[in-house]
């Protein structure tokens, strides 16, 4: 189990480097940058000496693979380099943000599981018919609003005619209710997709018609069957919708005008601040990747049938014939859980 | 579950038919009726055409000039001439819904056949020649994949600079990792069974196997991912635009729309309303007809 998880673990290191390095090829494709934009704007008047001295102090005028190295050796030690437009230390520009950000996204997270959950039980234990086809439309629904329209029916009509919760951030808790409702409901889509189908083929399997012929009610089999074999798609959906999130709070908090990682991404891309970018991108990429691999590990903790999975693979030492994403606990394709395509698209 | 047992069938019926369990009705009958049993997926269909003809011959539903500035018509609700109200500028916002429909639509259209196409040209070589390509390839996807899909389109267009292009080819990038990783299962799929494995014993080339038999045969599970990938596209090309990096002003694209009525909200909150539902309608039928499509493959 250890083996695993530090296999897991330098994995994840890997791709952590090799996303950097991807966002470095990138962004070093570029022809500006925000140093160029300030030269090359006549109204600051600077002489090419002064051009010259400003790409120096940003290490600007060496060739990109010093940049490289200089740029990954200063990572190594904590340091994500210097905004381009303000001077201020990336770190502690992400640092200032992140708290707001993690309090939004993990109310976010909260709702979207809560959502995810009664649409999911809901969907296929109602009593009624029509309640239950209510909610499978669902995630079909939440799947093809998009985000930003989310958030603005929502400030709409909850701040502007029902003056419910404030339209600006104020810091107060009623503040974060609308943006996170926003990214619940938008991250609840897959989340109870992949619950509601999951649900459906637990209810199929040989176990629940026994449990049924010996007189077992649908509650009972639900809380010691179904529940627990069908939550097991919906963790490694968890962790791919952490990227959704992230990737959602740019839009929610550009809706809801909020600060946060979402804003100073748009100001970095807007003045082409590319150290900021930079930043950005590999801490969301963290983020992503990390959480993803606690799924990973969490996986055989709950499941022993991947644990037996990881222990056969290493008495025999095959390899394993696909790669595993960080989506993919290291199990053999026809033991994961298999998502609908829709969600494996994201 | 106990439904099964509540209503048994009684044996009458039974003996009514050719047909057990189905209830006797004509063909023609079945045809009608198709319609309205299936009135979502016809809706859908509706819904899509009529985008379709937005985007192809928007001079047929609104007659007037998207930038088409009225001094004296500023910010005026919802009338019968001004189907959606007019905008700050006295811009009927209704043609411009009408002709956003083509920057939005074309531009998921160049993303999803950028997704293929590159996401193909990848899968196929690491699914066909295996060994250290497909260790690369592979590598590649698992890296992309690992960046949060729409950070990356960001990232890409700040590479590319702002526009309607350009968001389209981001986000068309940012999805041929997830065409790549299926079309290289496809093919390994393939590539494992008899009829290729006849095909190279009868000494066929590579590029012929490849193109004859391989590609045809992975078509179906692809297909069905353009048809989802469509939605997103559309979704996030309306984001990007939102936030300022998509098309630019006065190009009348969807999220562009609700970015500029989003200050009126308070006021004239149709200026969003409209052009937000009208993504949502589209992206929703969309997604209604790619699933009705999933179905029918299915049986």
């Amino acid at each position: 189990m250890a083996r695993y998880v530090l296999k897991r673990l330098m994995h994840t290191v890997l791709v952590l480097w090799a996303a950097y390095t991807l966002a470095f090829i990138l962004l070093t494709a570029l022809p500006g940058n925000a140093i160029s934009n300030l030269i090359n704007n006549p109204q600051n008047q600077l002489t090419p000496e002064d051009g010259k001295l400003l790409k120096a102090f940003y290490g600007l005028d060496h060739p990109v693979v010093v940049q490289y190295v200089r740029a990954l050796d200063a990572l190594l030690h904590g340091n994500l380099g210097y905004s381009l437009s303000s001077g201020v230390k990336v770190s502690d520009l992400l640092g200032d943000a992140l708290p707001g950000t993690l309090r939004l996204t993990a109310l976010g997270f909260v709702l979207g599981a809560v959502i995810a959950a009664g649409v999911g039980v809901g969907g296929s234990y109602a009593r009624w018919n029509w309640l239950r086809t209510l909610l499978r439309s669902f995630p079909a629904l939440a799947a093809s609003v998009p985000s930003f329209v989310i958030g603005i029916l929502i400030l709409y009509y909850f701040s502007f005619q029902l003056h419910l919760i404030p339209a600006v951030d104020d810091g107060t808790f009623l503040a974060l209710v609308g943006p996170a409702v926003t990214l619940g409901v938008m991250i609840s889509a897959p989340l109870s997709q992949v619950f509601s189908a999951s649900i459906a083929a637990t209810r199929r399997q040989p176990f629940v018609h026994v449990l049924h012929a010996r007189g077992a009610g649908e509650r009972y089999i639900f809380g010691r069957g179904v529940l627990r074999n069908s939550s097991l798609p919906v963790l490694t959906m968890l962790g791919l919708a952490v990227g959704e999130l992230i990737a959602g709070s740019v839009v929610t908090e550009a809706v809801f005008a909020r600060n946060g990682i979402g804003q100073i991404t748009l100001n970095a891309v807007n003045t082409q601040d590319l150290p900021v970018v930079q930043g950005v991108v590999l801490v969301a990429t963290a983020g992503y990747v990390l959480v993803n691999l606690v799924v990973d590990v969490v996986h055989p903790l709950i499941d022993p049938r991947i644990r037996a999975d990881i222990l056969a693979a290493r008495s025999k030492r095959t390899k394993r014939s696909t790669g595993s994403t960080p989506t993919g606990p290291g199990v053999d394709e026809a033991m994961s859980p298999r998502l609908p395509e829709e969600v494996a698209a994201r | 579950m106990t439904t099964t047992i509540e209503n048994p069938t009684p044996p009458v019926e039974v003996r009514q038919t050719g047909q057990p369990g189905k209830a006797p009705r004509g063909r023609t009958l079945t045809i009608l009726l198709w319609p309205i049993r299936h009135w979502s997926v016809v809706v859908a269909g509706a819904v899509l055409v009529v985008a379709v003809l937005w985007a192809l011959v928007p001079g047929w539903f609104a007659h007037s000039d998207p930038t088409a500035i009225g001094a004296t018509d500023k910010l005026l609700p919802p009338s019968s001439a001004h189907w959606f109200g007019t905008d700050r500028l006295g811009r009927d916002q209704y043609t411009r819904v009408v002709h956003g429909a083509r920057a939005s639509l074309s531009g998921s259209v160049v993303a999803v056949a950028l997704g293929v196409a590159v996401g193909s040209v990848f899968g196929a070589l690491a699914g066909w020649f295996g060994r250290w390509i497909d260790a690369i390839v592979m590598r590649l996807i698992d890296v992309v994949l690992s960046i949060p899909g729409f950070l990356l389109a960001i990232t890409i267009v700040v590479v590319l600079g702002y526009g309607i292009l350009q968001a389209a080819a981001a986000v068309g990038l940012t999805s041929s990792a997830a065409f790549a990783r299926l079309i290289r299962s496809e093919v390994l799929r393939a590539k494992a069974s008899q009829y290729v494995e006849a095909a190279v014993a009868s000494g066929a080339r590579s590029s012929t196997v490849l193109l004859r038999h391989v590609v045809p045969n992975s078509l179906g599970p692809t297909l069905s991912l353009v048809t989802i990938q469509f939605g997103i596209a559309i979704i996030w090309i309306a984001s990007l635009s939102f936030l300022g990096l998509g098309a630019q002003p006065p190009s009348p694209e969807w999220g562009r729309l609700v970015a500029d009525g989003r200050n009126f909200m308070a006021s004239e909150p149709y200026l969003v309303v409209y052009p937000a539902l009208t993504v949502a309608a589209v992206v929703l039928a969309g997604n209604r007809l790619a699933r009705h499509f999933a179905e029918r493959q299915k049986r």
